[in-house]
């Protein structure tokens, strides 16, 4: 069996698989639960300042984003973070390290944006014994509203600053969890880099609203007929956070600054994907909350298998593969040319993909006699949407024209050679090219 | 309980009221709201579909699935009616596994096609139990026009004239409505008097008046229908019931399946209707599936359906036969009836192999039910008539100008209740353009 065990800024977890800081992670009983299920490590749900513990709304926290068959695509919240006691849940992550020395135990925080503050409460944290802790600046909702989570992790001057006051009062790991909320994911990164910070992870949650109700004309979750906006996780989100690590893997101001990857983890597919992208691990929520801590049997099983597979002998030898083919649009290979091919034996006859190309994309689909489908070579620009709109896997594939054959489109040879849009012709910048 | 299925010959009561009811329980029980969804979630949307390529009526079945699954069940039923105004009694009938379902490219995938049936009832009910129809009449525009037969095609076509401000009367030579809907489906396919229920709703429309106990032939005569209304149209089935003119054919307990099927969908009590102890029913079609299964579950210890050719020329699908053979029914093929043979009443049917042996065998039969088709009867001489069915071209025109025929006893499509539908549907908006041109 594959060997899963991780080290993430030298602390080490059987796996990656990290349960985020949210719900699940909110008690003693919870996240034991989660240790006896399999999990790695976890990240401790936020906790704040001394004092009136934080209050909740009373009505439904959570919106949900349903596919077919009501599979949860997403959910979105507004619970705000631990509202239990500090000195509970302080009691509490201290019993469960003590038991549990082998998982990673991450302590997330969130206090107001004063030096006193995060000295007060961070000699209280390290007593207990957890590994490491990890910064909220992220969380989207109620807590911003009074100056913290996203509103600090919105600009990087605050990033910089309550990272060094944290690595100046505290001697593990600070990891710095950032925001998707904002235009360029690189400069809050840059900010926690300097600042001093171990790591950062992301993504937190995306501002959002799930959906309204029509009858009472409130957001959901509805709170008394009105509605806030929460912060969105799950799958749908995926596609958001892959890109923002990806961004910051590749980024040479944070050259050498690890991630923890979060966003939509459901299976040890996405998180390899994380993976391949830079992150040395991953946090998961919604995946347990949907369908709970066993969840990560398939994770382990499953990464270990393809591991296996692929001949890893540990987690750190795939982390950061895909980054250097993680490029910028003009780079990428012009004289790439692909047409798409429909698998006669495969297709089921439903006419989806002719519909798409022919109403919304470029006629490159022929429906003859008897509902065969066919591409037209000469139209077809191999923009994927036949494929990404078949229901059969691999009824439709995308071929690449060899060398030397004429696409039947352009008319022009195809050619091996690797060319791009820094010295195309049509480019008014590549002045040069284009005398 | 005073009887069992043991019991010999023609007695009623051999089973318990309770297993009675439960057996004739919806044969496709109803969707509910979360199951339309869980089935309508799997429809694909396919472009030019073929499902509804193979649906006679056209119903633009994706687009009433997708509304299904976005819960608009109401638009849904206006999808599916606005072509279709029996779709409720459809949904229960077609056998979708030879139309619609067959096609689906579920079917092709997984060998599971949409439940494009059970979705079509489950919108066909939700707005029956909601209200009166999408449709209402149009101006009346002071044509009338004669329906001769109260069945699917009938229904369909006066309710399509009187959508567009016609005047229909409806003649039917039996004292209630409906045709085979009424009386010649089997009981599991359409409870609780959906039929009757139906044709209550779709005359709602207004303009519609319906004549009971009018034959055609008896109590009125084409010339004077096309005398008397500005178009005639001709829906009347096929009353009459072949005849083999074997010897034994008189003996009791000979009977036509049609009369029995039609007996037991008027029976107000399961349990008072009477059913041999060995049953044989004589051919190969729906008709004989419906008499089969429903003597079985009527009781009969031993029910055989006895076909002269092989299974795969039965006129009844595949999913019929195998509801027979799930139900206990035994199905012979390659034989037919040479004499039924009793002292009085029928005790014995004879089976002559067909395969040019000779060889015959005999069955113990208290109860012979003759499913070898209908026939047309009563139809007026001034009409052409080829191969038993009045001649029909375009959208259901006769050789005789103003007189319009469709369903079983039209030439062309197979006589399934959509198809009559269809037909009637298709021949009111000829007789409307003729009308209004």
């Amino acid at each position: 069996m594959t060997d899963l065990t991780t080290d993430f800024l030298g602390i080490k977890s059987p796996n990656p698989f990290w349960l985020a800081s949210a719900p699940p992670t909110d008690k003693e009983y919870n996240v034991r639960r989660a240790f006896e299920a399999g999990w790695g490590g976890v990240v401790w749900k936020t906790l704040g300042e001394d004092g009136p513990p934080i209050v909740n709304v009373n009505g439904p926290r959570y919106g949900a984003v349903w596919g077919a068959d009501r599979r949860l695509l997403a959910l979105n919240n507004i619970e705000l973070i631990t509202d239990r006691p500090l000195e509970t849940n302080l009691e509490e992550i201290a019993r469960v390290k003590a038991d549990y020395p082998d998982r990673a135990v991450i302590v997330s925080l969130m206090v107001p944006c004063t030096e006193e503050a995060w000295r007060a409460i961070l000699p209280r944290v390290a007593e207990t014994g957890a590994d490491g802790i990890e910064l909220n600046f992220g969380c989207p909702h109620g807590m911003s509203e009074r100056g913290m989570g996203s509103a600090v992790g919105q600009v990087p001057e605050y990033i910089e600053m309550v990272t060094r006051w944290c690595k100046q009062n505290y001697d593990k790991p600070v990891i710095v969890k950032l925001t998707p909320n904002i235009t360029d994911i690189r400069y809050p990164a840059r900010a926690a880099h300097k600042g001093g910070a171990d790591a950062v992870s992301l993504i937190n949650t995306v501002s959002s609203i799930t959906s309204v109700d029509l009858d009472s004309f409130s957001p959901e979750p509805s709170i008394d007929g009105k509605g806030s906006h929460g912060g969105m996780c799950g799958p749908a989100v995926k596609p958001i956070a892959l890109n923002m690590v990806a961004e910051i893997a590749r980024d040479p101001e944070c050259k050498g600054l690890p991630i923890s990857g979060i966003g939509g983890v459901t299976t040890w597919r996405d998180a390899a994907e994380f993976m391949a992208l830079g992150a040395g691990n991953v946090q998961v929520c919604t995946a347990a909350m949907t369908y709970g801590f066993k969840v990560v049997q398939e994770m382990i099983s499953g990464l270990g298998d393809w591991m296996g597979k692929k001949g890893y002998a540990s987690t750190s030898e795939f982390v950061g593969q895909a980054v250097p083919n993680v490029t910028d649009w003009q780079f990428l290979n012009l004289n790439y040319v692909t047409k798409a091919k429909i698998d006669q034996d495969k297709c089921i006859k439903c006419g989806r993909c002719f519909a798409a190309c022919e109403d919304t994309s470029h006629q490159a689909i022929w429906m003859k006699p008897g509902r065969v489908f066919e591409v037209n070579d000469s139209e077809c620009v191999a923009c994927n949407l036949c494929i990404n709109v078949c229901p059969v896997e691999d009824c439709i594939t995308m071929e690449r024209m060899a060398a030397g054959s004429v696409d039947p489109r352009t008319g022009r040879t195809v050619t091996d050679d690797y060319a791009n849009w820094t010295t195309h012709p049509n480019n008014p910048g590549s002045g040069c090219a284009a005398e | 309980m005073a009887h069992s299925p043991r019991t010999p010959g023609i007695v009623a009561g051999r089973l318990a009221s309770d297993t009675l009811a439960r057996n004739f329980a919806d044969l496709h029980p109803p969707l509910d709201a979360h199951e339309a969804r869980v089935a309508a979630d799997r429809c694909y949307f396919c472009h030019d579909a073929p499902c509804m390529e193979a649906c006679p009526t056209a119903i633009d079945i994706p687009l009433f699935i997708r509304q299904i699954a976005t819960e608009t069940p109401l638009a849904a039923a206006a999808t599916i009616l606005s072509q279709n105004i029996l779709g409720g009694m459809c949904a229960r009938v077609c056998p979708t596994e030879t139309l619609c379902e067959e096609v689906c490219v579920r079917e092709t995938a997984e060998g599971k096609p949409v439940e494009i049936g059970r979705l079509q009832r489950f919108a066909t009910d939700t707005a029956m139990a909601q209200g009166p129809q999408p449709f209402s009449r149009a101006a009346p525009t002071g044509k009338s026009v004669a329906v001769v037969g109260a069945g699917p095609a009938g229904l369909a076509c006066a309710h399509r004239l009187a959508m567009h401000g016609h005047d229909v009367v409806v003649f039917d030579a039996r004292e209630k409505p409906g045709g085979l809907n009424e009386f010649g489906i089997a009981a599991y396919k359409s409870t609780g008097g959906f039929a009757r229920a139906e044709i209550d709703w779709l005359v709602a429309i207004g303009g519609i008046e319906l004549r009971h106990g009018q034959a055609l032939g008896r109590d009125m005569s084409l010339d004077a229908l096309h005398t008397q209304y500005n178009a005639v149209f001709l829906g009347m089935g096929l009353a009459g019931v072949n005849a083999l003119g074997l010897p034994g054919s008189e003996l009791a307990g000979v009977e036509d399946a049609v009369g029995f099927i039609g007996r037991l969908r008027q029976a107000e009590d399961l349990s008072s209707l009477a059913v041999g102890r060995n049953v044989v029913v004589i051919g190969g079609g729906m008709t004989a599936i419906d008499a089969a299964v429903q003597a079985k579950l009527l009781g009969a210890e031993h029910v055989t359906i006895a076909y002269r050719r092989g299974r795969e020329a039965m006129k009844a699908s595949r999913f019929e036969q195998d509801l027979a053979a799930e139900k206990g029914v035994t199905i012979l093929t390659g034989v037919q009836p040479a004499g039924f043979f009793g002292d009085g009443a029928v005790a014995e049917v004879e089976l002559a192999y067909t395969d040019g042996s000779g060889e015959t065998l005999r069955l113990a039969a208290d109860q012979v039910l003759m499913a070898i088709g209908q026939k047309l009867e009563g139809a007026p001489g001034a009409l052409t008539i080829e191969g038993g069915k009045i001649i029909v071209t375009g959208a259901g025109r006769t050789s005789r100008a103003g007189v319009w025929a469709g369903g079983d006893c039209a030439s062309g499509g197979d006589d399934l209740t959509v198809t009559a539908v269809a037909e009637g549907r298709d021949a009111a908006e000829d007789i409307h353009a003729s009308l209004v041109g």
